[in-house]
């Protein structure tokens, strides 16, 4: 297992689909997190974009006690989507280049090669996470020397509960992605429903049943992307009011985790099950 | 080779089966240590399918399968075999040397084996370009690198001079003479028959998915045969049917060839006289590889029908 999860970070490392993805996420975060806030801010009071809310709690939202919302307040709807892209194209195009074969005739048998890449992708979401964070931290500390704010920071159990609630939701998208890959031996078709799943139908599924079906909320609140709001929503400081898409308290965070646990263990076992089972041609 | 050790490879009556098409269809098959075994067939006759089952890519629908004492895709028969099945698959963004690290990775072998085996590939010079910009041949001998990996005692290679020059062609037929030379056993598959009968000492015969001939390459090749051009043909044919056997007996382009031993030309020739068949050409020949692969595979309305990769 350990020649594979090397294996998996020597092509994660080289890829510069992975950094692509990791830039795509991080810019966005910065985007959504720091710049418009920040551009709201400046331009005053009465600022569509800050919708009446007063600078003095514009500007907290950018300053270093609000960074565990802005590093991890994306990773529901946008970053997952990333994440989910990263699983299958990582897990997929081993079936498009033909690579796996070239894999499983050298050593490693099919669980061991699935379990090493999948460890292989964690790691890499955990690179992720740490470099969004310290790129929202940096974004952070510049807006309060600026500005002459104090920088106050979450305490260390609060951030290490933020960075690991955000790697979950990342694990989480990734892992579809990866189930979704090995399903269909492809790269584009599970990109495609991945997609349109965690941007589409989450938040069709939700408006429909809040506004037309209430008795089927249980089901929504049952969705992967639901939960991942919540846990991100139980992790931060955030409240309804100044929570972004995606992030809501739909279920509690101890409900969510272990939704997420069961979603996680299942596209787990499906992806090792159908690996193991069929021919690789 | 040593006849009396047991087989490193032994399939009996394996079957492959994908739907209604059958690819493989009670293959037996027997590889001892130390040959170079050629597994011979048209295209899509079920070569890949078999050294796909092999490899443990995919499994038998039924039959028996042995590679080095275990099962097809055990980590420890793996390790002892080095492949290359159908075209070379590697990272395109990686370079040459990069596949081999991370392929080292997997089958836990020392870094220091990468070096030897682009050496022997001569692949040396361009490791460090990306596998995207190598050429067919490159690709195809970086394919055999990732086989010698492991310093493997049984390799499986797959039509493995497919889409090389006539220099690369040659240099890859030495390679693997010298890997059988080097006490390796190595198993290959190929539609060319000139490259079986240089390559290898046994040749197994596969048509439309089934095994219908195996033999030592010089036996097949000394085997004597008279060929005879007669009018009428098909009378001709009849009549040394009738007396000698319809194994013995086939047509190959406008002759007849007769398998019997040379010193009864005189007997054969007699035997159309006297039935009132005129005999305009008759002499004995040693069959060369090609006629019997023609013979094995071949019906009189053409090439038989064949089904699987």
């Amino acid at each position: 297992m350990l020649g594979s999860y090397r294996a998996e970070l020597l092509k994660l490392r080289k890829r510069s689909a992975v950094w692509v993805l990791f830039g795509a996420g991080l810019v966005l975060s910065l985007i959504f997190g720091y710049l418009l806030p920040y551009l709201g801010y400046a331009t005053g009071d009465g600022n569509q974009q800050t919708d009446g809310i007063p600078r003095s709690e514009v500007l907290r939202g950018v300053l270093p006690e609000r960074v565990m919302d802005n590093t991890i307040g994306g990773f529901p709807v946008f970053a997952g989507a990333l994440a989910l892209v990263l699983g299958a194209i990582v897990v997929g195009s081993e079936y498009t280049w033909g690579t796996l074969k070239t894999i499983l005739t050298q050593r490693p048998g099919r669980t061991t090669l699935l379990g090493g890449q999948l460890l292989g992708l964690l790691t890499m979401l955990a690179v992720w996470v740490l470099g969004i964070f310290v790129a929202c931290s940096l974004c952070s500390i510049g807006i309060a020397a600026a500005e002459g704010a104090p920088m106050d920071w979450p305490g260390p159990l609060t951030l290490l509960k933020g960075l690991a609630g955000g790697w979950f939701v990342l694990t989480l998208w990734c892992l579809a992605g990866a189930a979704l890959a090995v399903a269909f031996r492809n790269v584009a078709l599970p990109i495609g429903l991945g997609v349109v799943w965690i941007l589409g139908i989450e938040a069709l599924l939700a408006g429909v049943v809040s506004s037309l079906l209430p008795d089927l909320r249980f089901l929504s609140d049952a969705m992967p992307g639901a939960n991942a709001g919540a846990l991100v929503f139980s992790v931060t400081g955030m409240t309804a009011a100044d929570a972004p898409p995606g992030v809501r308290d739909a279920v509690s965070g101890g409900r969510a985790l272990s939704t997420m646990l069961v979603y996680s263990a299942v596209f787990v076992v499906l992806a090792m099950v159908t690996n193991r089972r069929r021919d690789v041609s | 080779m040593n006849a009396t050790t047991a087989p490193l490879v032994e399939v009996s009556g394996l079957t492959k089966r994908y739907g209604d098409t059958l690819a493989v269809d009670g293959v037996d098959l027997t590889v001892l240590p130390g040959e170079v075994y050629g597994f011979l067939g048209p295209n899509g006759a079920g070569k890949t399918t078999t050294l796909r089952i092999l490899t443990g890519l995919i499994a038998p629908t039924s039959g028996t399968v042995r590679v080095l004492g275990g099962a097809p895709g055990q980590a420890q028969v793996l390790a002892r075999t080095g492949s290359m099945i159908e075209s070379p698959a590697f990272y395109p963004y990686l370079s040459g040397l990069d596949n081999l690290r991370l392929l080292a990775e997997y089958a836990e072998v020392p870094r220091t084996r990468i070096h030897e085996v682009l050496a022997l590939v001569d692949l040396a010079g361009r490791a460090k370009d990306r596998f995207s910009t190598y050429s067919l041949g490159m690709k195809q001998r970086l394919g055999v690198a990732a086989a010698l990996l492991k310093d493997p005692e049984l390799v499986i290679l797959d039509e493995p001079t497919n889409g090389l020059d006539p220099a690369g062609m040659r240099d890859m037929r030495r390679l693997i003479r010298e890997l059988g030379a080097d006490g390796r056993t190595v198993l290959l598959s190929s539609h060319l028959l000139g490259e079986v009968q240089q390559i290898c000492d046994r040749v197994g015969i596969i048509s439309e998915g089934r095994m219908v001939a195996e033999h030592l390459v010089d036996d097949l090749r000394t085997e004597q045969e008279l060929v005879i051009r007669a009018t009428p043909r098909e009378s001709a044919r009849s009549i040394l049917t009738e007396a000698l056997g319809a194994a013995a007996v086939h047509q190959y382009d406008d002759t007849l060839r007769v398998k019997v031993a040379p010193d009864r030309a005189a007997e054969v020739n007699r035997l159309l006289v006297e039935a009132g068949i005129a005999v305009s050409e008759l002499h004995s020949t040693e069959r060369a590889l090609e006629d019997v692969f023609f013979e094995l595979t071949t019906t009189d309305n053409g090439p038989e029908k064949t089904n699987a990769g």
